[in-house]
């Protein structure tokens, strides 16, 4: 066993760790930085697959926005367990059912019996690259000749989301007040300030 | 005599196996950068408090050592020795890692910094998302800190400064975006290189509302005046970090510090040249020192930045909350995008530093 | 046009290089911190300090022990007990200020109508023990005899505002 090997055992332990600290933990707080922890597990082997790229953006994309938003929620919610667990035994059946079919399904992609499009064979057929092989570039390259309308595609998805979700979110109250700040700035003293000039008074 | 020490040396290196070697070479060249690192972000709080009360027609510390040149060491050996103290029903395990993944991703995004032309620990080919995602998540020190504090102001700060981040977090990729296309490169020693050919080809001039916001976006990503709202001592004590003493305390500010030269560093690199002579190609420099790269520019123009930080913190007025949401969204994120036009346009136009 | 100003103004952050060439120029101002234990500001001949009774010039205590600076002291600070002496004046048997309740406010200046208790420059004095707060008679006079060409002098400039 070499020094990689040993690498990909440690992360891929406490990826598995991690996965179930999410699972287990009883405090949602805990739960979504055991989920950071195993992302940054994740992130170390795709490392380890010279897939650096990939797994930076996992690290700035989960881990940096989405798990810092989630935690935010997490934070501000008061989350009664009591309450979480009281549907445990109605929803088993479907979860045991989602659980399997995505066993099936690992199963058939990875595994000995299905098309094997990610294990074994297909495994020792990957391809090594020199240290300088840039995969940013390569992975450029690929999203924006080949796949470019996949990809313009989930962009405009993706910006159509957040116009929907600010479209959600903003409604103009009648009664607020509130102050404009670039108005606000604008203002000189000639707009508000009017020097008045009187005679003094005089006595008769 | 020197010679047989250098033998015993050799000797002795050439004693650990290779694996070893190199893991040692690595360690030496973090020990090389992370020393020098700390003894500057002390110093650059001394920086701070002299320059702020000269500004603010005063001294500052005088008394520690000769012209108070001691004070930080002073300070950070009271803070060993004060006692840590945890707060009751703190979530104990994450109240002290809290501090620890403040400066973690601080100094981590040091490796891939280069100081002059290969003298960079990690040339990494993505090396500026390493950093954008490290500076990503040195928020997390802040929300745990916040969160297991058991303390309503700490959890005010931590949200805010949650918010503030996320929000600027996006102009400055964005900002970074320009960078890119600029030098098209994300290797942090090809954007150098990308500007060389004297002051005038550097990106702050092509670049210059960009160079503005990412700036500006960096004051507000480290949480420094004005946009300290997370701290706001008048409002919430100290935020985030409100419970916390000793050495936990001097973590964060640390953390703190080395941010602000990180960012500074970064600003220096993308848009000033980093390690380039500014009197590149000047008849006058030519052949004298000053116009060859050299580290010292790199660490002049970084001191430059630092110094911006601690006179904007003498100058402007805490920005209101709503405000700094304001700034960050309707004005930041606005101005990135119709600059990354206008470089798109210059780029097809080959206006500036895409003049082939 | 006034929209336009505004707009390049707002985006060249000129508002803000002003406030930075102000605060860039004070950087360079000469500073007005005073060094404190070996420099000190000048003081008024007016300033109240540490307490001090007086003597005549013959030796004698000036108090009458008349007990307006006792009625007088706003924080009652001041304690007095007085008796005949064997002369057949009367004198205080007891004269003392509580410095912790004292407020420095001079009133008991105000009030003496001899000019016996005084409040001097001292301001640079500590307690070391609980009760040492408590300024006999004894150590009022023997500040007022320490210092009293102080006094006397601070009280002749004031004179001619009195």
């Amino acid at each position: 066993m070499n020094f990689t090997d040993l690498v990909f055992y440690f992360f891929s332990a406490m990826l598995v760790l991690a996965g179930l600290g999410v699972i287990g933990s009883r405090n949602p707080v805990h739960s979504a930085l055991f989920l950071v922890l195993s992302f940054f597990s994740c992130s170390a082997l795709w490392l380890l697959l010279q897939a650096e790229f990939l797994a930076i953006v996992l690290v700035l994309v989960y881990v940096g926005a989405v798990m810092v938003l989630f935690l935010f929620v997490v934070m501000m919610l008061n989350i009664n367990l009591a309450q979480m667990r009281q549907g445990f035994v109605r929803y088993l059946p479907l979860g045991v059912l989602v659980a399997l079919v995505m066993v099936v399904q690992m199963v058939w992609i990875v595994g000995p019996v299905g098309p094997d499009v990610f294990g074994g064979e297909q495994l020792n057929q990957a391809v090594q690259h020199a240290p300088d092989h840039s995969n940013t570039s390569e992975l450029g390259k690929v999203l924006y000749t080949d796949y470019v309308f996949a990809f313009e595609v989930a962009a405009i998805i993706l910006l159509v989301a957040i116009v929907a979700a600010i479209a959600l979110t903003m409604r103009r109250r009648e009664m607020t007040k509130y102050q404009t700040p670039g108005k606000q700035v604008q203002v000189r003293k000639s707009d508000r300030l009017r020097v008045v000039k009187m005679d003094a008074e005089t006595s008769k | 005599m020197i010679d047989s020490i250098i033998n015993v040396s050799v000797d002795l290196w050439n004693w650990f196996p290779p694996g070893w070697q190199t893991f040692l070479e690595i360690l030496g060249k973090i020990i090389l950068i992370v020393l020098p690192l700390m003894i500057a972000v002390a110093y650059t709080t001394y920086a701070e408090r002299k320059i702020i009360s000269y500004i603010q027609v005063r001294i500052g510390p005088n008394r520690v050592g000769p012209r108070g040149w001691l004070q930080p060491i002073a300070d950070a050996v009271k803070l060993m020795f004060k006692e840590i103290v945890l707060p009751t029903n703190a979530n104990r395990f994450l109240f002290l890692f809290a501090p620890i993944l403040s400066i973690g991703p601080a100094l981590a995004a040091w490796a891939v910094i280069p100081f002059d032309r290969g003298m960079v620990l990690t040339d990494l080919d993505a090396g500026l998302l390493y950093i954008l995602a490290l500076t990503s998540i040195g928020v997390y020190g802040v929300i745990i800190a916040g969160w297991a504090s058991n303390s309503k102001y700490a959890m005010m700060g931590a949200l805010r400064s949650a918010a503030q981040i996320v929000a600027y977090e996006i102009a400055m990729g964005f900002a970074l975006v320009g960078v890119l296309m600029a030098s098209g490169s994300l290797n942090i020693g090809m954007i150098v290189e990308g500007q060389s050919g004297g002051l005038s080809s550097w990106f702050i001039w092509p670049l210059l509302p960009l160079f503005l916001v990412y700036f500006i976006s960096g004051v507000a990503e480290t949480n420094r005046a004005p946009f300290d709202v997370a701290e706001g001592e008048s409002e919430i004590v100290a935020g985030f970090h409100v419970e916390y003493s000793g050495m936990a305390f001097a973590v964060f500010f640390l953390a703190e510090y080395a941010n602000i030269i990180l960012i500074a560093a970064l600003t220096a690199i993308m848009f000033l040249g980093g390690w380039l002579s500014p009197f590149e190609g000047l008849a006058f420099a030519q052949g004298t020192w000053l116009a060859e790269t050299s580290m010292l520019w790199f660490f002049a123009k970084t001191a430059l930045f630092i110094f911006c930080f601690l006179w904007f913190r003498a100058t402007f007025p805490r920005y209101r909350y709503d405000q700094i949401m304001r700034l960050g969204w309707k004005v930041f994120i606005p101005v990135t995008i119709v600059w990354l036009f206008v470089e798109a346009v210059m780029v097809v136009a080959e206006i500036g530093p895409w003049a082939a | 046009m006034n929209k336009f100003t505004q707009f390049v103004k707002s985006f060249s952050l000129w508002e803000l290089l002003l406030g930075m060439n102000l605060t860039g120029r004070y950087l360079f101002k000469p500073k007005v911190t005073i060094q404190y234990p070996e420099e000190k500001t000048p003081m008024s001949p007016r300033f109240r300090g540490l307490h001090a009774l007086r003597r005549y010039e013959n030796g004698e205590e000036r108090c009458i022990a008349c007990k307006l600076c006792e009625a007088v002291c706003p924080a009652l600070a001041i304690t007095i007990d007085s008796e005949e002496r064997e002369d057949g004046t009367r004198r205080t048997t007891r004269y003392d200020i509580d410095l912790f309740k004292c407020i420095f406010c001079g009133f008991c200046e105000e009030a003496c109508p001899v000019d016996s208790i005084v409040e001097t420059h001292i301001f640079e004095y500590h307690f070391e023990n609980r009760g040492d707060q408590i300024m006999t008679k004894e150590m009022l006079l023997e500040i007022g005899d320490k210092y009293e060409a102080e006094i006397a002098a601070n009280r002749q400039a004031d004179a001619p505002y009195r």
